[in-house]
């Protein structure tokens, strides 16, 4: 088994109003099996015992579903592989390398402290409209609504999105549009979500601007990191959609 | 004092539930407003709990640790979620999983609850579909179902391997829903750390605000605790890095009984241990029992590639030792076995800690594409983390802990000891005895969250007078300054170790000694090291930093703290019972041929521990067990 020796350059910052800075610390003898968290871990534990301040980073599952990590590896959101933080692991870097980690950078989502960044502007986005209007209780079988396998197939692609926000966080534009269009898309293609369609789409896209997320201009830097592969059809969906929704200009 | 009344309906098993619902008394419409219930955690049975009640009018507040409620837990949950629809024609009626469901907890479950379980699992996936989760679906355009461990019917539905996801992300814009319309006010990164009980009633929390460290109060006319299970205990399981018990050992601390606390679930299919950095261990999920063959070389030392070794010498224990369900024998049951061919020296691997699952013989008789269909997600990750293809050769997977059957102890209505405190989902210890069937968690938790609490709930505030109480009361202000010291206590201890050095000790001697085996001089052991432990931390223990800022050590330090005294509840509770049942193995008590035995006469109770005070021993209360509709017996799965 490979054992690692390395450089790391860790973006540092106290809190939302410091200003943060890079530190650099050297790590030795990581093992490849190691993830990418298990590093920090590694790392973090070595802090403590030099009783300093261990680096601040949000992570849950740590199976690449729950879209809580997020770090900026080597300047690329989730880092060199096409997945989330959690799943990256050691034997993809080599021994000697120096590695930048730094936090998803976006004005819409600030930085809390160290790695860890306010990503409640996409819960916001789902309160304006991404949802079923249906409360508990409903008594219609479900079998009642048969859909086709090869679209309820295409709803589950869009719906596969973790929230963990890297397409912002890689778009030059910081752009919401692949996550705003992975949830349009789902309730686009479903008969459930019919109804209440055009409404939908516009407010979940007047709420992302109000966020302050940037506009797409269709470069894809989005959909190359979404460790989901969220893809980037569902953009020209959502464009479809709120031109539809304007054109038929429901009030919302 | 007259603790255990679990308030299980009269009449016949089949109608309790309906007649029970009728009974219960209804808050109208317009008084609903005045109610204000707290909601602590946001996986499928709070985020289900909160938006039901909002919708129906209440003004509820919700809470989870995460920096958003989509993040919790249960967003995990791969395989999928049973329901008795029947929709395959295949035998399956409501009475069919309640019986599946009792005798897979090997007999140490309420019957009544059960079967209530059963009865409103068909309307969950209704609801669900309603919301526009998107469940795989067959050509026709119907619903389609797996089998999972523990049945003999497909009765389970799912989204690929990411059913948690689905599932959750369905109640989650349930309740996205009614927080846009004001009838939910979230707190996201706030940590409960405390219940306050007035006149003997639960009329709110103290939390901690994790960004800035604000301790604050939050009053209400009832809590409902959802915050999952307890298996980080063990420092690794399958569980997300940040579920924990400090809310429901806060609880227990106010009065409400731990039950069944060393009811743990070890899941035979994760990924192998692979070195001490390890953070968290891997779930493959129990469907893939339905296409993978288990199997270890017959012979002791047997280094050929697996892909070299011949049929002949291959043993496929799980087919060999349980015919009938082989496979797919329930999760105790598979990962006994296979503890035991590693333990005679036949396991697999680097540290012969692990047996192959093999999809040779799938892909042959369907194809690699309908294997790809079906597993593709779980042979990424499994790439991903292991580096090897399983297409080519088979995983390599060992038991490790996945689930906590023990929790809040809660009567029928989900009320636990203390008046107004209920507990829902993992949390709580109701539905799955001994041992959870796969696929019945995600059932239980949105069952309780979407069709049980929005009914219970009403009458317990229909059926109360109810003081103002707000959160200048000099209760909330004496758990404030309480959970304040605890925290400043912490971080004035500045000792030499780490919390997480803390942790992995303290899981090291629970899977030694209340893992997978259990024995009376074993847990009389683990006790003494617990003490031991318990000491050195509050005397030796580091954490950096302060309270008034994003502290993720000192968040981890409250919950270690708590986890240290579990464990020794859970050691208790494992050396009172001198009997094996579902997950809980006392070598003491098998069968000839290493089955798990029994004692129904002196056993069938649910523990139910009451908190006497630190370092106090605590006390037992028993609530008895009684069938009569299900005959016990010694489970076969032969
Ligand atoms: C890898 C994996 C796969 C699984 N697969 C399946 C499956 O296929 N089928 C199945 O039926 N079951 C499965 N399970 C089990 C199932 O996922 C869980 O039992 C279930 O999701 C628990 O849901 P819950 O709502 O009770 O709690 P959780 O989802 O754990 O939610 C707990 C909530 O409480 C909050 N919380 C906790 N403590 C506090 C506190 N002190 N203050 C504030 N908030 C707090 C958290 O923020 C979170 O929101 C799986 C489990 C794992 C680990
Ligand atoms: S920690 Fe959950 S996706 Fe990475």
């Amino acid at each position: 088994m490979r054992k690692l020796n390395l450089t790391l350059k860790v973006w540092r910052q106290k809190d939302d109003k410091g200003k943060g800075k890079f530190e650099t610390y050297k790590l030795n003898n990581v093992s490849e099996e190691s993830s990418f968290l298990e590093m920090m871990d590694i790392l973090n534990e070595d802090l403590a015992t030099k009783k300093i301040d261990p680096v601040a980073f949000d992570h849950d599952c740590r199976e690449g579903i729950c879209g809580t990590c997020s770090m900026v590896i080597n300047g690329k959101p989730h880092g060199p592989l096409q997945t989330t933080t959690c799943q990256l692991h050691m034997r993809s870097f080599s021994d000697g390398d120096t590695i930048t980690v730094e936090p998803f950078r976006a004005g819409a989502f600030p930085v809390l402290k160290d790695l860890v960044v306010d990503r409640s502007a996409f819960d916001r986005i789902i309160q304006a409209g991404g949802y079923v209007s249906v409360n508990t209780g409903v008594s219609v079988d479900a079998n009642e609504i048969p859909i086709p396998k090869d679209i309820a197939d295409e709803a589950m692609d869009s719906a596969t999105c973790i929230g963990c926000g890297a397409c912002v966080a890689a778009c030059k534009n910081a752009s919401a549009m692949l996550f705003v269009s992975a949830k349009v898309s789902q309730f686009t293609l479903l008969p459930q979500g019919q109804p209440e369609r055009h409404r939908r789409v516009q407010k979940m896209v007047a709420q992302m601007d109000e966020e302050g997320f940037g506009a797409c201009t269709n470069t894809g830097a989005c959909s190359a990191v979404c460790p989901k592969e969220i893809s980037l059809t569902n953009i020209a969906r959502l464009n479809r959609e709120y031109l539809t929704a304007k054109v038929t200009a429901q009030e919302v | 004092m007259a603790v255990l009344d679990a308030k299980i309906p009269d009449g016949p098993l089949a109608e309790k539930w309906s007649k029970h619902k009728f009974n219960l008394k209804l808050v109208n419409p317009a008084n609903k407003r005045k109610y204000e219930v707290i909601v602590v955690g946001t996986g499928l049975a709070g985020a289900s709990a909160a938006a039901s009640l909002a919708e129906l009018g209440y003004n509820v507040k919700a809470f989870c640790f995460q920096d958003s409620p989509r993040r919790a837990h249960s967003i995990a949950a791969q395989g999928g979620i049973n329901a008795a629809k029947n929709y395959q024609n295949d035998g399956d009626s409501v009475h069919r999983l309640f019986y599946d469901t009792i005798k897979g907890g090997d007999y140490r479950a309420r019957e009544a609850n059960v079967y209530r379980l059963a009865e409103v699992s068909v309307n969950i996936i209704d609801q669900c579909v309603a919301q526009g989760v998107p469940f795989a679906r067959e050509y026709g355009g119907l619903l389609s179902n797996r089998s999972f461990g523990g049945a003999q019917v497909s009765r389970t539905f799912y989204a690929k391997g990411q059913t948690g996801q689905q599932l959750l992300l369905g109640a989650y814009s349930a309740l996205s829903r009614q927080i846009a319309s004001g009838k939910v006010k979230m707190y996201n990164r706030t940590e409960m750390l405390d219940v306050v009980v007035v006149d003997g009633k639960a009329r709110g929390i103290v939390t901690r605000n994790l960004v800035t460290g604000k301790i604050e109060s939050h009053s209400a006319h009832a809590v409902l605790l959802c915050t999952g299970g307890y298996g980080n205990v063990f420092f690794l399981s399958t569980n997300a890095m940040g579920s924990n018990v400090t809310a429901a050992w806060r609880a227990h601390k106010k009065g409400a009984l731990f039950a069944n606390p060393c009811f743990t679930q070890i899941h035979p299919t994760c990924i192998p241990v692979h070195g001490d950095s390890q953070s968290k261990l891997t779930l493959m999920s129990e469907s893939l029992r339905n296409d993978g063959r288990v199997w270890v070389p017959k012979a002791i030392g047997d280094k050929r590639k697996p892909e070299d070794i011949p049929d002949a010498d291959r043993d496929y224990y799980l087919e060999r030792k349980y015919p009938s369900f082989g496979n797919l024998s329930p999760r105790d049951i598979s990962s006994r076995a296979a503890k035991e061919v590693c333990d005679e020296g036949r396991g697999v691997g680097s540290t012969g800690k692990a047996v192959y699952l093999d999809f040779r013989d799938a892909i042959k008789r369907d194809g690699r594409n309908a294997i790809e269909q079906r597993y593709g997600n779980l042979f990424d990750m499994y790439q991903q983390i292991t580096g090897q293809n399983p297409y080519e050769t088979p995983m390599m997977i060992y038991p490790a802990v996945h689930y906590t059957m023990g929790g809040l102890w809660v009567d029928y209505n989900l009320m636990t000891t203390i008046p107004g405190l209920y507990a829902l989902g993992e949390a709580n210890f109701s539905d799955h005895g001994a041992n959870r069937l796969g696929a019945s968690a995600l059932m239980q938790g949105l069952a309780d969250g979407y069709f049980v609490i929005p009914y219970t709930l009403g009458d317990y505030l229909a059926s109360n007078k109810f003081e103002a109480v707000n959160s200048d009361h000099s209760e909330f202000k004496k758990a404030e300054s309480e959970t304040l010291a605890t925290i400043q206590k912490l971080l004035s201890i500045k000792g030499n170790k780490t919390v997480d050095q803390y942790h992995k000790e303290l899981g090291l001697i629970m899977w030694d000694y209340c893992g997978m085996a259990r024995s009376a001089e074993g847990l009389a052991l683990a006790k003494e090291r617990i003490r031991t432990l318990k000491e050195d931390f509050w005397k030796n223990v580091n954490v950096i930093g302060a309270n008034e800022e994003l502290n993720q050590t000192l968040e981890k330090a409250c919950r270690v703290a708590d986890f240290i005294e579990l464990g020794e509840l859970m050691v208790d509770d494992a050396l009172d019972r001198k009997e094996s049942c579902g997950g809980h193995f006392r070598v003491e008590y098998q069968t000839e041929d290493s089955e798990a035995k029994r004692d129904d006469a002196n056993y069938c109770y649910v523990s139910a521990w009451e908190f006497k005070g630190a370092n106090q021993p605590s006390q037992l209360h028993k609530e008895n067990l009684v069938f009569e509709n299900v005959k016990l017996s010694q489970r076969s799965y032969k």
